[in-house]
């Protein structure tokens, strides 16, 4: 064959690789965490695992990783609004170190290993998959290291076993779905049956659970469907799945999916008209709100997985209103829940170091977390549950609905659910918590 | 009846989306004895390719018709590209290797091209629902279909009528076939057999391409987008039989229509379905439902 011609091809295709890389691309800016000279030598490193390939890299990964270099920036600069106005974590400067999350479980358990054992950081701030989470609690205590999960959605961490040095400063996934079941009863009485479609593994089965439970609960005439979709995640084609549910009989279909798998979702879905024939709940749809632009369906009721993203873009406090200014300066989109979650898990490493000091043992910082009670960017944080390692926060939803006006999707009819009235109380088991009525919910 | 039709057409519009993209992987196997794993490479470019493009375009208010024809342009443009270099660049000198060494290597390929894809399109997915939206929506069987979807049944049976008329009506085909039934045999009578390979394996990555391309228009563009496409083509290609378009038809339709009718009467086997079925075709037909003979040599 002709060496030319191989030579010819080679070119346009870097040619065509470079034409894409040179593309005119949405305002961004690569956030460098800035440390002065002379703090170098003290500074602490914390380490941020997050998806950074792979389908939940763009959905997930990539604003959960700006929102933490942008807040561990601010932080080193000085420049959060009060009462986080001062410099430093522990007025000490942090560096970032930059993990991919991808790969599984046993590749994390290592990494972790590696990052404490040989790379001697000072704190892991992050983790979105509850795969990971499960699997590298275990051993942050094994290895006695400071670690708070920043979006990781399973209850069994802290309800499984007591920690000590392993926090999650966001609300676990049971508050996703009991709020949703909430909404669904306020906003849409008249729901005669409800049907699913989730991804087939943990997640997903633990939040159709979760909402099946509450809804039989606080819904009691709405009939379950027994014919609910789980197909594989990262499936990417649900033209059965969508005729299955279109057949079913009931009016409301819930879903946990996320990234990727939501996006192709709603678009085959929407193609299909099946969220005019039936209400669409989507209890992380947060994130494909500001992606999605016009094709994003009027009329879905989304959640965010608690107060972040779409839900709560306008809330006027100077924490959250620099939260979303700063990012949309920085990145060009306003912050997703992921950028708020990471945000926020940064945030409580800052607390924990500026009440222990910034030389503190891994027992102390854990100590200075432990059962705190603090303002994030968008909410109030308490970390009420497992022995004060688990936070609870408020949850809401909003329903879609697209401002042509301004070009972009808004959420109307919001409703927040306090936190204690979507999260069971101290020591109680989540589904045994749902199973027996929500006692002691304060709603 | 209404559930009826609706299992076949959901089974009919499975089984389509994996006759494309596996009717590209059996082909050079059939021709190359190549168990080609960076074929999902292909499916994935084609995607990106397609959905990059029909952003563009449409950004830059061209019709959105136009966007079927950057379709079948970004599965030949990636199946032409990727698919020369990768053969003649590497493959071309592995044909002596073991087996096993060139599927080691198209593995370590598939990797290669995903990092690729990471750089030149990043983790931002890519949208391109434009066609889709274009062929609009119809009622079928009691429920709303949309037209696009429907439209990936006549897609492969174009595919697999053009690969039937190739095979068994054209010169190319006797001479594909001669190569198939015996290489040795095949140079010995003049065939430029490189030069089959060649232009085999850039079918079938054009193949591999159309797939993504067409799908594109559907989904997410998002990264991995090419990993779970070639574990169902495996199954599709080794019920059929490995190196038969027959096989690979007939594979589908059966992986496709039974998962269908899983998905809408029993949810909870719908994964075991498809591999159920390999693995039944395993144990009583190891070589798969339509494998071509194989002559016995002396």
């Amino acid at each position: 064959m002709n060496k030319g011609l191989l030579a010819a091809l080679a070119v346009v295709l870097v040619g065509g690789v470079a034409f894409m890389l040179t593309q005119e691309k949405p305002a961004k800016e690569e956030v460098k965490v800035e440390v002065s000279e002379a703090e170098d030598a003290k500074m602490l490193t914390i380490a941020v695992p997050s998806f950074l390939t792979g389908g939940a890299a763009g959905p997930f990964g990539i604003p959960a990783m700006n929102g933490a270099k942008m807040v561990v920036d601010a932080i080193n600069k000085g420049s959060l609004p009060a009462p986080y106005n001062t410099a430093g974590f522990g007025g000490v400067s942090a560096s970032v170190i930059e993990l991919d999350e991808g790969g599984g479980a046993t590749k994390q358990v290592a990494e972790y290993r590696n990052l404490v054992e040989k790379r001697n950081v000072n704190a892991v701030v992050g983790y979105i998959s509850s795969g990971n989470c499960q699997a590298l609690a275990p051993i942050a205590e094994e290895l006695k290291q400071f670690t708070i999960f920043a979006t990781c959605g399973t209850p069994r961490i802290f309800e499984e076993a007591p920690r000590k040095y392993v926090f999650r400063t966001m609300a676990h996934a049971t508050a996703d779905n009991t709020a949703a079941a909430m909404y669904v009863k306020e906003k849409f009485p008249n729901t005669k049956g409800y049907t699913g479609i989730q991804q087939n593994y943990a997640w997903g089965q633990d939040s159709w659970r979760d909402f099946d439970l509450t809804m039989k609960q606080i819904l009691p005439s709405a009939k379950a469907s027994d014919n609910v979709q789980f197909p594989k995640i990262f499936a990417g084609q649900y033209g059965s799945e969508i005729s299955a549910i279109s057949l079913d009989e009931a009016d409301l279909v819930h879903s946990s999916f996320w990234g990727g798998d939501l996006e192709a979702f709603i678009f085959q879905g929407a193609a299909r008209g099946l969220f005019k024939e039936k209400v669409g709940v989507l209890t992380v749809g947060g994130t494909a709100a500001y992606r999605l632009g016009k094709k994003l369906p009027d009329g879905l009721v989304l959640g965010a997985r608690g107060p972040y993203g779409i839900l709560v873009k306008d809330r006027d406090s100077a924490l959250n209103q620099w939260f979303v200014n700063t990012y949309k300066n920085l990145y060009g989109t306003f912050p997703s829940g992921p950028a708020y979650q990471y945000g926020q898990a940064i945030l409580a490493a800052k607390i924990a170091y500026d009440k222990a000091g910034s030389d503190a043992t891994d027992e102390q910082l854990a100590d200075a977390l432990r059962g705190a009670s603090f303002e994030s960017f968008s909410t109030t944080v308490d970390m009420a549950l497992g022995g004060g390692h688990q936070a609870i926060t408020e949850n809401g939803y909003g329903i879609t609905k697209y401002d042509a006006e301004n070009g972009e999707n808004i959420v109307t009819e919001v409703k927040f659910y306090p936190a204690t009235c979507v999260m069971p109380p101290e020591g109680v088991n989540s589904v045994e918590w749902i199973e027996g009525g929500m006692q002691g919910a304060k709603c | 009846m209404e559930t009826f039709l609706t299992i076949l057409l959901d089974g009919l519009q499975f089984s389509s989306y994996l006759f494309i993209v596996s009717a590209g992987l059996t082909i050079i196997f059939g021709v190359m004895k190549i168990l080609n794993v960076c074929h999902g490479s292909f499916y994935a470019w084609g995607a990106y390719t397609a959905a990059f493009f029909i952003g563009k375009f449409s950004d830059m208010g061209m019709p959105d018709a136009v966007g079927f024809l950057i379709i079948v342009a970004a599965a030949i443009a990636v199946g032409v590209v990727l698919g020369f270099i990768i053969e003649q660049g590497i493959l071309k000198y592995m044909y002596q290797r073991d087996e096993v060494l060139i599927v080691l290597a198209t593995f370590g390929l598939f990797l290669v091209l995903e990092d690729i894809i990471l750089i030149a399109f990043g983790t931002d997915p890519y949208f391109a629902y434009q066609p889709m939206a274009l062929l609009d929506s119809v009622e079928m069987g009691g429920i709303i279909r949309d037209v696009y979807g429907l439209s990936l049944i006549g897609v492969a049976t174009m595919v697999a009528v053009g690969c039937w008329f190739l095979l068994n009506k054209t010169k190319w085909g006797v001479i594909l076939k001669a190569v198939i039934f015996d290489r040795e045999m095949g140079i010995s009578m003049g065939i430029n057999v490189p030069y089959v390979y060649t232009l085999t394996f850039i079918g079938g990555a054009i193949l591999g391409g159309l797939g993504g391309a067409y799908i594109a228009p559907t989904i997410s563009v998002a990264p991995g987008l090419g990993t779970e496409v070639i574990v169902l083509s495996f199954a599709v290609v080794v019920v059929g039989g490995m190196g038969s378009i027959a096989g690979a038809a007939i594979g589908s339709l059966i992986i496709g229509i039974l998962r269908a009718l899983a998905v809408h009467e029993l949810p909870q086997v719908e994964l075991f379905v498809v591999f159920a079925v390999m693995a039944i075709v395993l144990v009583f037909r190891p070589e798969g439902l339509f494998a071509p003979a194989k002559p016995r040599k002396i």
